[in-house]
């Protein structure tokens, strides 16, 4: 398939590898922030081709595993609601709440339905006039731009039963809290190429700078990620920090300008607990006050419910690098795809699920 | 046998119930009452007509030879009832059919069970039963018997179908996973995933616009020329259906307390059938196959076995993917295009579309 071919060719990507090695001279840990770019590593084999000196740690980019419990209870209240039709992307559907999740919620009689895109909520709401439609805002700063566009439609054929859960996470305030914490471990980053599709890159100069850390933008084939990886450790080897673009095919400085304009028309930057991480300023996307009435929370008066998260599951350690998937007592054990304690173990983004279902076990 | 002949749906004319006073399937229809008289006498009889049926006892009494019977069982409720490629009918015949063929047997008859959701348009029905029939006789086997149920509205989704299949196995034919054995070719009979992708391209909420079509056929007549050119050496023979050719051969793995190795690059995909997936996030190794098999064939006559396979229609892709193993046991391991391993797991629950 051409634009797939390329990035997976077997002679180039042996070329990385060798150049790769022939850089490396002492041991660096590297964080993937994507669970797109994690998936990717593991699933090539990739992980296992890089010399041993090279320890991938696995970043909070997966949008279902970083969404917090309360959120998911929430949206879990919201679509146990008779009144609801309750929309959201698949990967969402099998998240674990404290006792339930929309699978569950849809086998009891809830109306929960699996969309691919915001603006098909809008048509399921312009098609029930006597239901709200409401829609699970998740995902990071690539998912929000049609999230806004669909709050921009709703307002514009006039819908009341229209409104959005919004959990959007920003990756770069998320960056600062991995390396600003005492115990972090990361030394490089592979950005999140998408993210950056449509935020560019001018957000990360000063992280780069703050906390001496080379940050290479990246893609998310297999050769993508092994040019990113040779960019950071060559960085790294020699001593330099600062920006690199490696996904120049998509992503400019500047990023998508009119969806950073829609963007900031629609949203504003808020305090957002991160799953398993805690708290992080200024790093969630809420409506700003012109649109409240397109907020669920609001609507459906749901933010009282803010339950405790789980204390077995480590997804907070391992989102953070510190971590991995196989060291969690609970992997493979209490915790399965089919009985997920915490929210990795689910999405096809997250770090629990790519190290079980690629058998890295043990 | 001759599932060469292309599906003839329309052949077999208009609805043979009045349309103008039954628009609609209603409770009655399954009633046992004359309603019921009227559909299998005016619909079904005369639409499976056959030996076995004709009499409409209770049940079809068969006379066979001496010698061992395969039989499966298995139940459709696939929506939309009618998709790129096929419809619930012709799925209910191919699905059961290729499960017999897989046990090595000449499939010979089968039965058909259908749970309908009144209201449904009496048109639709009509559509879906000469569907069965057409691909019955594509397929060579007779509906033997059959059943009709009609549940209350809200209580069904438009049809389902149970459909029972038999068939003679020959003498000397052997197919079991256990018979696997290390050096054993794995050889599948054609681009994988088609069937799941296009139904995924008009389910609601998610429709996208492919020219793909299901792969939905009848493989009885490539498993005879299987058998015809492997004998006994054919060990293993699968349609991977759900759950994609990784669960099938992870299957066939556990079963056989064997690795089994898959190249990547050897396995045939269709360019849009790999685009969908990577829309989707989707991995093609799980998504689901209707008109597909898999062979493990001793390595002596993997060549011939592969020959054969591609001289006939179902299996002109036909490519080995990989072999069995003395390592692993118990697992499928797959070496990726840029030379990585991992292993292939069963699937947990459905795959699901995914956010970015």
């Amino acid at each position: 398939m051409k634009y797939v071919d390329e990035y997976r060719d077997e002679a180039e990507a042996q070329r990385y590898l060798e150049a790769i090695r022939s850089t490396v001279t002492r041991p660096w840990t590297i964080m993937e922030i994507c669970g797109g770019q994690t998936h990717t590593f593991i699933k090539f084999g990739i992980d296992e081709l890089l010399p041993d000196e090279i320890e991938l740690v696995h970043g909070p980019g997966c949008p279902v595993c970083v969404t917090p419990l309360e959120m998911i209870e929430r949206a879990l209240a919201i679509a146990r609601r008779p009144d609801v039709i309750f929309t959201s992307f698949g990967d969402m559907m099998r998240v674990p709440g404290s006792d339930a999740d929309l699978l569950t919620i849809k086998a009891q009689g809830g109306d929960v339905r699996m969309v691919y895109s915001p603006l098909d909520a809008v048509r399921v709401a312009q098609a029930n006039p006597d239901r709200e439609v409401v829609f699970f805002a998740v995902g990071f700063e690539t998912t929000a731009p049609a999230n806004a566009m669909a709050v921009k439609q709703a307002q514009m054929l006039g819908l009341d039963n229209f409104s959005i859960l919004s959990s959007h996470v920003l990756v770069p305030p998320a960056m600062e809290a991995i390396l600003g914490a005492g115990d972090n471990r990361v030394q490089g980053f592979l950005a999140a190429g998408h993210v950056c599709a449509v935020m560019g890159y001018w957000e990360y100069g000063p992280i780069a700078e703050k906390y001496h850390t080379p940050i290479v933008v990246t893609g998310f084939e297999p050769l993508d990620l092994l040019q990113g990886t040779y960019m950071t450790v060559k960085a790294l080897e020699e001593g330099r920090y600062g920006v690199e673009n490696q996904y120049t095919r998509a992503v400019t400085l500047e990023g998508n300008a009119p969806a950073q304009q829609l963007l900031s028309e629609v949203f504003t930057t808020v305090d957002r607990p991160w799953r398993g991480i805690g708290t992080i300023p200024m790093s969630g996307y809420n409506l700003r006050p012109q649109f409240e009435s397109f907020d669920a929370v609001q609507k459906f008066d749901v933010e009282a419910i803010a339950p405790p998260e789980n204390e077995i599951c480590i997804a907070g350690e391992i989102m953070r690098g510190l971590k991995k998937p196989n060291d969690c007592a609970a992997f493979g054990e209490e915790c399965t795809p089919e009985h997920p304690l915490g929210a990795p173990m689910v999405s096809t983004e997250g770090a629990c699920a790519a190290y079980f279902q690629y058998g890295r076990v043990g | 046998m001759s599932d060469d002949t292309p599906l003839d749906v329309d052949g077999l004319g208009a609805c043979p119930i009045p349309i103008s006073d039954y628009p609609n399937v209603l409770l009655a229809h399954g009633g046992g009452g004359s309603l019921s008289q009227m559909l299998i006498e005016g619909m079904f009889a005369p639409t499976f007509a056959n030996d076995w049926l004709n009499p409409l006892h209770d049940g079809a009494v068969i006379e066979i030879d001496a010698g061992r019977m395969a039989v499966s069982t298995d139940s459709f409720v696939i929506s939309p009832m009618f998709f790129p490629g096929g419809d619930i009918g012709s799925l209910a015949v191919h699905g059961t059919v290729n499960d017999v063929a897989m046990c090595g047997a000449r499939p010979m008859a089968i039965t058909v069970g259908m749970v309908i959701e009144e209201g449904l348009p009496m048109e639709d029905l009509w559509r879906i039963v000469s569907s069965i029939k057409a691909a019955a006789d594509e397929a060579g086997v007779a509906v033997a018997t059959g059943d009709t149920k009609v549940v209350d509205r809200g209580k069904g989704d438009g049809i389902f179908i149970n459909t029972t299949g038999f068939g003679m196995v020959p003498d000397g034919i052997d197919i079991r996973p256990e018979r696997i054995a290390v050096g054993d070719q794995v050889i599948v009979s054609g681009t994988i995933a088609d069937h799941g992708i296009a139904i995924m391209s008009v389910r609601e909420g998610l429709e996208f616009e492919t020219a793909l079509e299901s792969d939905s056929a009848s493989l009885g007549g490539l498993v005879e020329a299987i058998l015809a050119a492997g004998g006994h050496d054919v060990h293993v023979l699968r349609d991977p259906t759900r759950g994609g050719l990784a669960s099938a051969t992870n299957e066939i793995a556990k079963a056989a307390g064997l690795g089994i190795r898959l190249r990547e690059t050897a396995i045939p995909m269709q360019d849009q059938v790999l685009a969908a997936c990577e829309i989707l996030g989707f991995d093609p190794l799980y998504v689901a196959n209707e008109g597909k098999l898999i062979g493990i064939v001793t390595s002596e006559v993997a060549d011939e076995v592969l020959a054969t396979m591609r001289s006939h229609p179902h299996g002109a892709d036909a490519t080995i993917i990989g072999e069995v193993v003395d390592d692993h046991h118990g697992r499928v391991l797959l070496t990726s295009r840029i030379g990585g391993n991992r292993v292939v797991d069963m699937l947990s629950g459905e795959q699901l579309p995914r956010i970015c």
